[in-house]
């Protein structure tokens, strides 16, 4: 089968949402943040020079004008880029896009998509590495997607762009050289359908966007200690798809939940309350969470790489759930 | 699209979709007081002319944005005032099956986008629907309402510079009523005329007596000739004054009797009367009826609102997401 890169895959996504629907329009960024590779970027503003956009630096005023644009019938696509900088624009993405369908009774759809990029990027400092879906998450209205992979990056961004709701993108930086497999004339993956990436029987491991990608080597370097690690990825946060999830744990009874969020009310607490109060009974043995630890993201490289989801730290919490 | 060329008889539905916003809010103050309706409430008594005298000059398909104090502009924007109250109320057959309330109106048939009770929210949703309205090329225009209150805040400056910069057909319109929230306008800022603040940003303005329909009517139908054409954004700044608090069951002691008492005699609606009597457009019968009417319709709203069922429990999950 055909391999791309991922910022391959994600820009075939965005040629074939732009060539297949004149309503989406591109605001700000170049989806890419500071990658290498701005010609695939340029190839897409020269064949689409009127619908990608360019606004001042103001993200309130763009977020919300890309919400009341979608208000009136368009399908705006807004790179917030680096993920932080949702806060300058979190009054129109929270207050106003994430409540508009409810609160007007069902007559207001707002179909648009705000990307942006989370995580410990390298460098980044607490006010450039921020994973803001556990605070989306907290306020309902808002669907969310975390792809991990080349095929789920093209697959899901083009359910996003279809989607009737505001949906957050949650991008990684360190998955756009990735390289995997994509089928030619892929078709979109549905949200709310988690995926097994890797089929295992001791542990469960549930894990979201780059930390999937880690998990897999994690789980790679266990196969040779004979412990057979699952790695599931629930690709979406909103719509969830807890049936998948509870297949795989109850076949384990273990689970480690890996998630590149702060700790506290993060993702990984989430899901793991879920399963807690879902299959309590399923398990042999508590939970365990690998998250960013509770404090603001420091610059230093060696601080940095130690308040993250580390592998050895991966490996310490699969290894005391199998105790 | 001028309102010079019009005959004086032509102006009287204005007088009664003012009179019906102010029917329908004296009534939704008296069944607040009645503890008949219970929720947070901001009424527009007295601001009727802006809303009217911009909305009376828009197409069904342009979009208007409100804010807290917008049920005047929804009105004006040809909401069913029915649906209207019982959203007030709280009910299932209000416009957002009482999910919404006083704040958040939508009447999307009507072509009033939605308010919101963050001031200075939707000042960039307009922009969005401006961008629409530029990129579908039906030659709509957008329309946003807000207070004084909304000049100090964010959205506000990032709406103006990209409105300015990509020249589109939003028309801002400031409700200066000299009180942001409960204090006046002097202790949020220096800068007395909002209009100002589109002339930094090289957009058109014009600063009005919001209490005088026809000088509203005037200066909004520029502002529309102008966006209309593609020539972008225009501003206009109407001087208005509320008379009730910032909200229902406030005891607005912040507010100067005195000051009170001078502006009644400009309220706008007698004021508007006047101007179509001495046109001779109006007998003071007529005048007797269009208020007759307004508080007919009004009373019916209310006992169609207060006799709708509340919403169900299970409808509580039902539109989180489409």
């Amino acid at each position: 089968m055909r391999e791309l890169a991922y910022y391959e895959a994600k820009f075939e996504a965005l040629h074939e949402i732009m060539a297949g629907d004149e309503r989406v329009h591109l605001i700000n960024g170049t989806f890419l943040s500071l990658s290498p590779h701005r010609h695939v970027y340029q190839e897409l503003v020269k064949k689409y020079p009127d619908r990608i956009m360019s606004p001042p630096i103001s993200e309130l005023g763009f977020c919300g004008l890309a919400t009341g644009a979608a208000m009136a019938g368009l399908r705006p696509v807004v790179d917030i880029s680096t993920g932080s900088f949702i806060f300058e624009g979190w009054p129109q993405v929270a207050n106003e896009a994430a409540n508009a369908f409810s609160m007007s009774g069902g007559q207001t759809r707002v179909p648009v998509v705000f990307h942006l990029f989370h995580g410990l990027r390298g460098g980044g400092a607490a006010q450039h590495s921020a994973s803001p879906q556990a605070m989306l998450w907290n306020n309902p209205g808002l669907e969310i997607a975390l792809p991990s992979s080349p095929r789920d990056v093209k697959g899901l961004l083009k359910t996003a762009v279809a989607s009737d709701n505001p949906t957050i993108f949650v991008d990684h930086v360190q998955l756009l050289e990735v390289k995997g497999e994509v089928p030619e004339n892929d078709a979109p993956i549905p949200f709310g359908v988690a995926d097994v990436k890797r089929q295992g029987s001791d542990v469960t491991v549930i894990s979201t966007s780059y930390m999937v990608q880690r998990c897999l080597r994690v789980a790679e370097k266990l196969s040779a200690e004979k412990i057979s690690v699952e790695v599931v990825d629930p690709r979406t946060l909103v719509p969830f798809d807890m049936a998948t999830l509870m297949t795989s744990v109850e076949k384990t009874g273990r689970v480690v939940i890996v998630d590149e969020t702060h700790q506290s009310c993060g993702v990984a607490a989430e899901i793991a309350a879920r399963i807690a109060e879902t299959g309590f009974d399923k398990l042999k043995a508590p939970p365990r969470r690998v998250a960013t630890l509770d404090v603001p993201v420091p610059y230093s490289p060696p601080l940095e790489e130690y308040i993250g989801p580390r592998e050895d730290r991966i490996i310490e919490a699969i290894r005391a759930v199998l105790r | 699209m001028t309102t010079k060329r019009e005959k004086p008889t032509e102006l009287v539905p204005l007088l009664r979709t003012m009179w019906l916003i102010r029917a329908f809010e004296e009534k939704v103050s008296a069944l607040y007081a009645a503890r008949q309706i219970v929720g947070l409430l901001h009424l527009g008594i007295g601001q009727e002319a802006v809303a009217v005298g911009t909305c009376g000059l828009l197409r069904t398909d342009d979009y208007v944005f409100g804010g807290h104090r917008s049920h005047g502009h929804a009105i004006a924007k040809g909401a069913d005032i029915n649906r209207l109250m019982a959203e007030i109320a709280g009910r299932a057959t209000g416009y957002c099956a009482g999910k919404g309330g006083s704040m958040h109106i939508v009447a999307m048939e009507a072509g009033f986008v939605t308010a919101t009770g963050v001031v200075g929210g939707t000042i960039p949703l307009a922009l969005g629907a401006a961008f629409a309205a530029k990129e579908t090329g039906k030659g709509q225009v957008a329309v946003v309402f807000f207070g004084d209150g909304a000049g100090q805040a964010g959205p506000f400056h990032e709406s103006l510079n990209i409105a300015s910069l990509w020249r589109l057909p939003v028309i801002f319109v400031c409700e200066n009523n000299g009180y942001a929230e409960f204090t006046p306008l002097s202790a949020h800022t220096l800068v007395e005329r909002l209009a100002r603040h589109a002339q930094t940003y090289n957009i058109p303005s014009s600063t009005v007596d919001g209490k005088d329909l026809l000088r509203v009517r005037d200066a909004v139908a520029e502002a529309v000739r102008h966006a209309r054409a593609g020539k972008g954004p225009a501003f206009v700044e109407c001087l208005t004054h509320r008379l009730r608090g910032h909200y229902e069951g406030d005891p607005a002691k912040y507010r100067e009797l005195s000051q009170l008492a001078e502006w009644k005699s400009k309220d706008p609606i007698a004021r508007f009367i006047r101007e179509l009597k001495r046109k001779k457009a109006l007998s003071d019968q007529e005048v007797e009826a269009i208020e007759d009417e307004a508080r007919d319709l009004v009373e019916r709203a209310a006992e169609f609102a207060i006799a709708s069922p509340w919403p169900a429990e299970e409808e509580v999950d039902s539109q989180v997401t489409a």
